[in-house]
């Protein structure tokens, strides 16, 4: 458990002090990127990862937070009522999705859940006079949260980075709670949680909330920093890289889901500036995680690590066994 | 007032009768056995005491409560608690995880987003209380995936006591167990008093029979014979039933 510490106490210090030793602005803004990348990955994972419920219209909340964001700035109102109108939005919608999708489980929840997805893609791209179609929403300047102006990538990275810090205690927290137990629990065995007492239905729908919540957060801080959104955002191709940052990172743990997400944003913006063809690289990679790890990168990296530490255990315990053999 | 009272419950599946016309009588406190061959509808019985099924007709009471409607998670809260003839436990969890997830169960706290559960320092001594029960509380900390089947068998068991309940349906405690293990639990089951009524479907005629007092016997959906230990082991429709002649 030590190790875990350390390496959190690592990665904090690694996130806090990032400005001054990344070279370079334009990977300061990839970070920024990975960090909201990882609010959204955060919150498909409580479905996903916790409720044994993977949604494929995620991206349609997502996007629904950022055009409501846009929408109201262009139409004259201020920031704190824009953000407002994003998160009652998107949890709005969430529930709407939940209603609707929690009728079934697996197969038949990624379907529901695919399809109100494609419905949003088709309004944002359809509906014009709100989502401006093709053409998307520009947006004109950031927020200044307590007078501060985050205009600069330094400071835009360390808003997000506040944000992601508070999104990742609170997911922290819930997982360690009853209601996460209970979430888990609806995941492993439905049934035996019913007739344990517990409202499972009640329960998934919670979970759902908590993941339209952190979704709305991520596209907001999204549309702020592209400073702009279309239906791009919000189709299929986004839903999926979502539910692939989950897999690949580690569903169901709470660190995976941001490896995840650094994981997808590095190819994307990073490697794909020296290799044409970044997507194949991308698949390539998820099918080696699929065959090697399958239960994720975290998960599977921990898993080699304990195994390589037993066996330098054991190589020198038996090292130990032989010196003391000969001397004797 | 009885326990538990069933009252001329149906239940079908399309054209097939599971249920039969089933009526149950179970006084407070009582050790009652079903017993009956495979496919009797023995399972199906509880499903739909507890909820899991919802019977074509008839009713069923608790303690003279109409429960008939009351959806299956509320029953728990009624003091009715239940075992599965198929091991149904969070396999990923430790032993005192799946017991405290019991205990969590009627508890208001089960809604709270925002405590750490590990730190509930009497859902852990409970768990651990009724661990002891079962003779586990050695094992509190083990994954459950790292447990055998017998100590499996008792977690379940462990987790309906911890609920507390006042009515305790056991679907086969014994199946697959070693005869070591069937004493263990036989034991197990001798020590829960008085103030449990308890109900238990068990095929391992042996032990099941110096557990029960009252016997209802389930054939094709019906009850064919009902009585005391005596009088069922020597009704010729059991052994007709049983044994074919």
């Amino acid at each position: 458990m030590s190790a875990r510490v350390i390496a959190l106490a690592v990665g904090f210090v690694a996130l806090v002090t990032l400005p001054y030793w990344m070279p370079g602005i334009y990977y300061i803004n990839v970070s920024s990127q990975i960090l909201f990348s990882a609010i959204f990955a955060l919150g498909l994972n409580i479905l996903a990862g916790y409720g044994g419920l993977v949604s494929l219209g995620h991206a349609g909340l997502f996007g629904i937070a950022a055009y409501a964001t846009g929408y109201m700035l262009q139409h004259g109102f201020g920031h704190p009522i824009a953000i407002l109108t994003a998160l009652v939005g998107g949890m709005a919608s969430m529930a709407v999705y939940a209603v609707l999708s929690l009728r079934a489980t697996g197969i038949g929840f990624i379907m529901i859940t695919l399809a109100l997805g494609e419905i949003i893609w088709g309004l944002a791209y359809r509906w014009i006079s709100i989502t401006g179609g093709d053409n998307g929403i520009n947006l004109h300047g950031r927020p200044q949260p307590f007078g501060i102006e985050i205009n600069t990538a330094n400071s835009f990275y360390y808003t997000t980075l506040v944000v992601f810090l508070v999104a990742f205690a609170a997911v922290a927290v819930f997982v360690r709670s009853p209601l996460g137990a209970a979430l888990m629990g609806t995941r492993d065995q439905a049934r035996r949680m019913n007739a344990l007492g517990y409202h499972v239905w009640a329960i998934r729908f919670w979970a759902c909330m908590f993941s339209g919540l952190l979704t709305a957060i991520a596209g907001i801080l999204f549309v702020y920093y592209t400073q702009f959104i279309s239906p791009q955002a919000l189709d299929l191709t986004a839903s999926a890289e979502v539910v692939l940052m989950v897999i690949a990172g580690g569903a169901g743990t709470l660190l995976g889901p941001i490896v995840g997400a650094a994981l997808v944003i590095v190819v994307k913006s990073v490697v794909s500036g020296f290799i044409e063809r970044w997507n194949m690289l991308l698949g390539a990679i998820f099918v080696a995680i699929v065959i090697l790890m399958p239960e994720g990168l975290v998960p599977g990296t921990a898993r080699l690590w304990r195994l390589a530490w037993r066996k330098a255990g054991a190589q020198a315990s038996r090292e130990a066994e032989r010196k003391a053999g000969t001397g004797s | 007032m009885s326990a538990l009272t069933v009252n001329a419950l149906c239940k079908a599946f399309g054209g097939l009768h599971v249920t039969t016309d089933v009526n149950l009588n179970v006084e407070p406190g009582e050790r009652r056995l079903i017993i009956g061959p495979n496919g009797a509808g023995k399972t199906t019985l509880f499903n739909l005491i507890t909820g899991e099924l919802m019977p074509d007709s008839g009713s069923i009471q608790l303690f003279g409560h109409d429960i008939t409607r009351v959806p299956s998670r509320r029953r728990p809260h009624m003091s009715m608690a239940r075992t599965y003839q198929i091991i149904t436990l969070f396999p990923n969890d430790t032993i005192i995880h799946n017991v405290s997830l019991a205990l969590l169960g009627l508890s208001p706290m089960r809604w709270n987003p925002l405590i750490d559960m590990k730190r509930q320092g009497h859902i852990v001594e409970q768990a651990h209380e009724a661990l002891k029960r079962v003779g586990l509380s050695h094992l509190a900390e083990r994954p459950l995936g790292e447990t055998s089947y017998g100590e499996r068998r008792r977690v379940e068991i462990a987790m309906a006591l911890a609920q507390n309940p006042k009515v305790l349906l056991l679907d086969e405690p014994f199946a697959g167990l070693s005869i070591d293990e069937r004493r263990d639990v036989h034991q197990l089951l001798l020590a829960i008093p008085r103030d449990v009524t308890m109900v238990m479907i068990e095929h391992n005629m042996d032990v099941a029979l110096e557990f029960a007092e009252r016997i209802t016997l389930l054939h094709f959906g019906e009850v064919i014979v009902e009585g005391t230990r005596a009088e069922v082991v020597a009704d010729p429709r059991t052994r007709e039933v049983y044994l074919g002649h």
